[in-house]
């Protein structure tokens, strides 16, 4: 449950850092397993390929491609806040990263389109 | 809540205890704190709570305000209050000792696990040290010197909360002003202080100090000033 006291852009912007990531880390095992098919040959890997054209899989790429951005901007934010001198734009750096996936997630949709 | 009254639940006991509710007759300009005072005064006379100077200054009325650590002095009913009433607990991540009255005495202790203590660097006899208010050190000082010691970061913070040994932001803002205090006369003392277990490297930077701040400090800004000091000073070999 979220506290009231945490209902915050820095806090929200952590939990969108740790929930994407963790998301992703469900998703490299089965990344690796569909790469591991090109052992079989070129005819499982083809397979599981036209299998991903699906529109559902094709929405859940979109869906990995926003969690991949979001966890990236995040990611370099905490970067920029532990190596780089600032004060006042902690705020900034959160809109900014939210704002990169949003462009990215809709260059994405468009490529698809 | 009607115009005239306030229904304000307050929080009566230890750790165990209960919610009590009170109605309160609701005035221009009342604060959190005029409304514990009154039902201090004119219902429940072993209510217990801590105040001082009702002005912002000492940091000694701090609570959690509807889910929120904040200044009951200088909290306005109507800025909080909307459709509904308001309820008051003791703050967070403090051991309870009677109602809305929290022990600081781990606040404090934490304060000195981070060096937060001035080491004076010349003698009473000698002249006073002359710092220009523009000297870029100096006013990294100012900029966190503000604080109140109110202990509501310490209230927000996630990190504290989780980590028994996390000094926390008061903690690390006090720490953090003395690192950048050219007359304080151990400030590898500090750097060695706040890198240990529990230290500045503890922080998440999720922020809830800054957030919560009643006076507008910037603790986070700080802790990861901190960490870029103590880094630095471990590649150049000055933190053992």
């Amino acid at each position: 449950m979220i506290r009231r006291a945490q209902r915050h852009l820095g806090f929200f912007a952590a939990l969108g850092h740790r929930l994407s990531g963790l998301f992703l880390a469900l998703f490299l095992p089965a990344h690796f397993l569909v790469l591991g098919l090109a052992l079989e040959g070129d005819a499982a890997l083809e397979g599981a390929i036209r299998w991903s054209d699906q529109p559902l899989v094709k929405m859940a790429e979109w869906g990995l491609v926003v969690l991949l951005t979001l966890h990236l901007s995040f990611g370099l934010r905490v970067l920029v806040l532990e190596f780089m001198p600032w004060r006042d734009s902690r705020k900034a750096m959160i809109g900014l990263g939210a704002a990169a996936s949003l462009v990215v997630g809709l260059l994405f949709l468009f490529n698809l389109g | 809540m009607t115009d005239e009254t306030l229904t304000v639940e307050i929080w009566r006991g230890k750790d165990t205890g209960r919610f009590e509710t009170y109605q309160v007759p609701h005035r221009k300009s009342q604060t959190i704190l005029d409304v514990v005072t009154w039902i201090q005064r004119n219902r429940e006379p072993a209510l217990a709570y801590r105040f001082a100077c009702r002005v912002g200054m000492c940091g000694s009325c701090a609570m959690t305000v509807n889910g929120r650590p904040r200044w009951t002095c200088r909290t306005h009913v109507s800025k909080i209050v909307g459709s509904g009433g308001v309820r008051i607990e003791p703050l967070r991540n403090l051991p309870r000792i009677k109602d809305l009255v929290t022990d600081m005495t781990p606040f404090f202790e934490k304060w000195q696990a981070a060096r937060g203590r001035f080491e004076p660097s010349a003698t009473r006899s000698e002249p006073m040290a002359s710092i220009p208010s523009d000297d870029p050190e100096r006013r990294i000082v100012d900029a966190g010197i503000e604080c109140i010691n109110c202990g509501v970061c310490h209230a927000a913070c996630d990190v504290v909360t989780w980590n028994p040994d996390y000094v926390g932001p008061a903690a690390l803002n006090r720490a953090w002003t003395l690192a950048n205090d050219q007359r304080d006369g151990d400030r590898a003392g500090v750097l060695k202080a706040v890198s240990e277990v529990g230290g500045c490297h503890a922080c998440h930077t999720h922020g809830s100090c800054v957030e919560h701040c009643p006076v507008g400090l910037n603790p986070t800004a700080g802790i990861a000033g901190l960490k870029r000091m103590t880094l630095s000073a471990l590649l150049k070999g000055s933190l053992s």
